[in-house]
């Protein structure tokens, strides 16, 4: 991919920001990075669109589906600096309560980097980190550049 | 418009993502997403995002729950409680995707459904998907 040669070269080969800024599709969702010392969180503000039940207010299975492959993904290139976007294998994806209008966290956690398959733990909350929105456990195909 | 076209168009979200209601069965239902230039994950390809497909597999695989009528009454509520996806192969840049749903066991309290996203044929599919969803939670929201 491109923007990872680009920010690697730039020595920005872990600036995760400018790495979602670049995907349509974490820009749609509105996705950011906070990133604190060798720690990254990703965050997703609320927005009407990401709705997926207008009387609970409830974020849609698929837009939490969506931010935990998203965080994954981040926290393996942010570990490894790899040219190439992971892809998804499989991802499973535990709903643990529903997620309300207001701004959502994730953490990822890389339990397995081999040559060719990553495994990531992923979690996503609100406002209780002991209280997680969703959980997932997903394998990344890694592609050599 | 039918009842699970009027409970698609009531999304925020699918919405958003352009997705439509094609068809139903007794127990299966269809679900179509355009391709659109805000939904693709890879900018060098122009190929749609693992997560556009994670949202048609989840809503279509809801809907599929509903398309019952004796068994799942409107206005009942249901949550998902699991969804397991495989990705067999990368979707195609400007292709639209297509999700077949079927809702293939109902118990009083759970629903399990299996699902595959396609382009043009469900015989080669994109990726596939097993759901469990449990039904009549709470209607309203979390305190």
């Amino acid at each position: 991919m491109k923007i990872l040669a680009e920010l690697r070269e730039q020595g920005r080969g872990q600036d995760m920001q400018a790495l979602v800024d670049h995907l349509p599709y974490a820009r749609f969702l509105g996705i950011r990075i906070a990133r604190l010392g060798n720690e990254i969180t990703t965050v997703l503000p609320f927005a009407d669109h990401l709705v997926g039940n207008v009387r609970l207010r409830a974020l849609h299975g698929g837009v939490i589906g969506a931010f935990l492959e998203i965080t994954s993904i981040v926290q393996l290139l942010f570990d490894t600096s790899c040219e190439r976007l992971p892809k998804t294998i499989d991802i499973s994806i535990d709903y643990l309560r529903s997620g309300r209008a207001a701004e959502t966290y994730g953490r990822a956690i890389v339990t397995r980097h081999g040559r060719r398959v990553a495994n990531v733990r992923t979690e996503i909350w609100q406002e209780e980190r002991s209280a997680p929105v969703a959980a997932s456990h997903g394998h990344f195909l890694l592609t050599p550049a | 418009m039918s009842d699970l076209e009027d409970h698609l168009a009531q999304i925020p979200h699918a919405a958003a993502i352009g997705m439509t209601f094609v068809s139903r069965g007794a127990n299966t239902c269809v679900v179509r997403v355009p391709y659109a230039e805000h939904l693709v994950g890879d900018p060098d390809t122009g190929v749609v995002h693992g997560g556009v497909i994670t949202a048609l597999l989840d809503n279509a695989s809801g809907m599929a729950v509903r398309t019952d009528p004796n068994e799942f009454t409107e206005g009942r509520s249901m949550a998902t409680l699991d969804l397991r996806i495989d990705y067999m192969r990368p979707a195609q840049p400007r292709e639209d995707l297509y999700c077949e749903a079927t809702c293939y066991r109902m118990t009083s309290n759970v629903a399990f459904v299996r699902a595959i996203a396609y382009h043009d044929d469900p015989t080669d599919p994109i990726a596939s998907s097993v759901a469990t969803f449990m039904l009549g939670t709470k209607a309203e929201p979390r305190p």
